[in-house]
């Protein structure tokens, strides 16, 4: 693996008393996508969030060890978390655009950033929208309110808004699992697209989904990262047996 | 039996019929105030008739409205000074009935009780009018001639159209002369004020050059005599409508045959009831309630409009909603979002909630002790040091209504905004910092704006409360009787420190403190009516911008 976004090194993770993630050492390449399984409560979303301090939001959780983002220890004191988050986006497991407009939901990033000259504006909305992949579906109502859209669409215009602010990286937690096959194949099919240009780290419970998108993968088990590698090995010699177990479905 | 107690069924009854109940309930209430309070509007007959005691025979002629009848037995009837045959039993009822005679400078009594047994037969003269007067009540009578000037200008035919244009042309006049005397008038002792006021802080400030005092003063002076000058002419002009206003004569007749002259400036309306058709009767009536609603109040509150208490009301409730719905909001904003979650805050919370329940008349006292005597006289105090010992702010005034009214509904929009912002839910929130938003920011551009709903419904609660409430305004700034407006043409325009009307107030004076009650009676009823439906109207303003407010993030807060 020659370049490294996200080097997380010893990194252990309580809520509370509860220890979530346990002494973690993994390297995310760039310009990859990279897939979590492993069975629920293995802390695979515990790890994501950490990628972009969402836990900070988390009242008693408390990390220890370090995630380096372009050699940059993002644990560090004195880190900008808004930076950082402008830096690495991420799409949640349920849709959730704001109560505005399409072209608002998109916009929302550049106008915290104090952005506001119109013609800016509009070129970043349909850049991004096409980069969704959502930009013909909705080119004629971008000032129609968001919640008209359909649960796909609107996965699609949360993606258009993460990348909007142009991210290095984007996290996706288990994207497709509120949606239907077709959207899922939709979302699937852009997360090809979009790792030409940004690094992707994605959460999901689907093997055959995990199998089909990633280039790398993460087993999880219990809070530890039991066994990483480039998918297609994972999936057809893996080294460890828990790793074979679960893929083969005998558990979780 | 024992199935159909355990299928449910019972509950359901007993459920729908709690509703039934409550919805006659208000139905019934609604329907008592807007019957009682309607029909007062409608130009009734005038009777006349015969009362005597044919065995003395003795006799005197009644004429009026009939306002209600009541049976009551013999020995009550005695005791009251009607004469009953002796051949009745004490078992026995009589009925009597109450009528509206007016005439109150003639007779002395304006409503009066007639027994069934001394009456004639009712009539109902085609040409019996009513006087609707400014002054001493209605009159019934006969119209005789009208003169101008002392000389007979209409008798007969075409009497009564001459004096509907005059009526109107008089009534022209006082409007005229109201205007002059209440906003030309009211401007330029406005001004005498501040000159006084001014003069006054000349004479006194010991810093000043004497030189510019000098000229000052001089200049005051010179404004002063301007004003007075433009004063005199005013008083000219009031002059003139007065005596304009006194150049019509009514000659009428009372029943029984006594003949009366009334001014025609002092009459508002005159109708005569008995030859009025169907359409003419509800043009009448619809006339009767716009003046109702638009008029101003006249003798003692017993008679003429509203419309002061309306808008007092109305513009408390606009500047109570005002001020409780920036502070209710940033307080629940404050606990829900940035206050740490503890017993302190537990505490906090209870407190808030139990406010809403202290009685509103301790609101009130609140009010007068620390808005009224301390905030309002130190801002005196500082502010208008110049006016002292005459306050400005240090007594009661319609800010301080309105304030104490936010205190009053500050739980309300508390605990609405605060059940809004937990409905949130939390992946909106994880949106919008996951785009590096700061934790204002989201609060701000995504929370705020999706609790609006809620608050809505706060400011409907705390509108429906403030609207109705009387006890508390009583001590801080509501009076029976506001000589002006609160909103007017004069700067600075909003008078916060004037005293206000309050139709809740004046459905208490008119109704308990009025000292002629038949007469107030059916205003008390009407005023209610009024009161409630603009509780309505307010409450279905404030509802339908939260249904479009709702409408607009209906999704997220499935």
């Amino acid at each position: 693996m020659k370049d490294v976004t996200f080097k997380v090194r010893n990194l252990d993770l309580y809520y509370g008393k509860d220890q979530a993630l346990k002494g973690i050492n993994l390297d995310i390449p760039r310009n990859r996508v990279t897939a979590f399984i492993g069975p629920s409560g293995c802390g695979k979303s515990t790890l994501l969030r950490c990628f972009n301090r969402m836990n900070d939001l988390v009242d008693a959780c408390r990390v220890e060890g370090e995630i380096l983002l372009d050699g940059e220890d993002i644990y560090a004191r004195g880190v900008d978390v808004a930076e950082l988050r402008r830096k690495v986006g991420m799409v949640f497991q349920k849709p959730n655009p704001f109560p505005k407009s399409i072209y608002e939901n998109v916009a929302y990033g550049l106008r915290l950033q104090g952005v506001s000259s119109r013609a800016v504006l509009d070129e970043v909305v349909e850049r991004s929208l096409r980069g969704a992949a959502l930009w013909d579906e909705v080119k004629d109502r971008l000032n129609d309110n968001a919640f008209g859209l359909s649960g796909g669409q609107q996965q699609r215009l949360v993606i258009a808004r993460a990348i909007a602010i142009e991210p290095e990286v984007i996290l996706l937690d288990e994207p497709a699992s509120a949606l239907d096959p077709i959207s899922t194949l939709k979302i699937e099919e852009l997360i090809n697209e979009l790792k030409e240009q940004y690094t992707i780290v994605i959460v999901t419970h689907n093997m055959q989904q995990a199998a089909r998108v990633s280039d790398y993968t993460a087993f999880m088990y219990l809070g530890e990262l039991v066994e990483f590698d480039e998918t297609n090995k994972l999936f057809t010699e893996p080294e460890k047996k828990q790793t074979e177990d679960y893929i083969t479905g005998r558990y979780g | 039996m024992k199935v159909w107690w355990k299928s449910g069924a019972p509950w359901v009854w007993l459920n729908a019929g709690a509703v039934a109940v409550s919805i006659i309930m208000v139905l019934g209430l609604i329907g008592l105030i807007a019957v009682r309070g309607l029909s007062h509007f409608y130009p009734s007959e005038i009777v006349e008739f015969q009362v005597g005691d044919p065995d003395l025979g003795i006799g005197q002629m009644v004429m009026g409205e009939h306002v209600r009848s009541e049976t009551i037995p013999v020995t009550v009837a005695r005791d009251a000074g009607i004469s009953v045959p002796p051949e009745l039993g004490d078992d026995d009822l009589v009925t009597r009935h109450l009528i509206k005679q007016g005439n109150r400078d003639v007779t002395g009594q304006d409503f009066a009780w007639y027994a069934e047994l001394q009456m004639s037969e009712w009539q109902a003269p085609p040409d019996a009018m009513r006087l609707e007067r400014r002054e001493w009540g209605d009159f019934f009578g006969y119209p005789l001639r009208v003169l101008e000037e002392g000389e007979v200008v209409a008798e007969g035919e075409g009497l009564w159209d001459a004096l509907q244009v005059r009526v109107e042309r008089a009534n022209t006049l006082f409007r005229e002369l109201r205007r002059i005397e209440r906003n030309e008038v009211g401007a330029i002792s406005a001004e005498m004020e501040e000159l006084r006021l001014r003069e006054r802080a000349l004479q006194r400030d010991p810093d000043i050059d004497p030189g510019v005092r000098e000229v000052e003063l001089e200049n005051i002076a010179a404004r002063q005599e301007s004003l007075q000058e433009a004063f005199r002419t005013l008083r000219g002009e009031i002059d003139v409508l007065r005596s304009e206003l006194r150049r019509d004569t009514l000659v009428a007749t009372v029943t029984g045959g006594q003949e009366v002259q009334i001014r025609i400036g002092d009459i508002v309306r005159a109708v005569q009831p008995n030859s009025l058709s169907l359409s003419e009767k509800t043009v009448e009536y619809v006339q009767q309630f716009w003046a109702f609603v638009s008029g101003e109040p006249r003798e003692a509150n017993t008679a003429g409009g509203i419309f002061p208490a309306i808008f007092g009301t109305v513009t408390m409730v606009l500047l109570m909603s005002m001020i409780v719905s920036p502070f209710g909001v940033l307080a629940a904003i404050y606990l829900r979002e940035y206050a740490r979650q503890g017993p302190m805050l537990r505490l906090i919370r209870i407190s808030v909630y139990n406010l809403a329940g202290v009685p509103s008349i301790v609101y009130g006292v609140f009010g007068l002790g620390f808005f009224i005597y301390t905030l309002g006289g130190s801002i005196d105090e500082l502010f208008y040091s110049d006016r002292l010992p005459s306050p400005t702010f240090g007594s009661p005034a319609l800010v301080w209504a309105s304030l104490t009214l936010a205190l009053l509904t500050l739980p309300v929009v508390i605990v609405s905004t605060e059940e809004g912002l937990a409905r949130i839910p939390t992946s909106i929130r994880q949106g919008s910092l996951a785009l590096g938003a700061t934790k204002s920011e989201t609060l701000w551009k995504v929370v705020v704006p999706l609790a609006t709903p809620a608050m809505m419904t706060g400011m409907i609660l705390a509108i429906a409360r403030a609207a109705g409430e009387v006890a508390p305004l009583m001590l801080v700034g509501v009076v029976k009787l506001a000589p002006t407006l609160p909103i007017d043409g004069t700067f600075p325009f909003v008078h916060l420190d004037r005293q206000i009307m309050h139709l809740g107030f004046h459905i208490y004076d008119v109704g308990f403190q009025s000292p002629n009650v038949e007469a107030a009676r059916p205003l008390v009823y009407a005023t209610a009516l009024v009161l409630v439906l603009l509780i309505v109207v307010l409450n279905l303003t404030a509802i339908s911008i939260r249904n479009r407010l709702r409408e607009r993030y209906r999704a997220a807060s499935d």
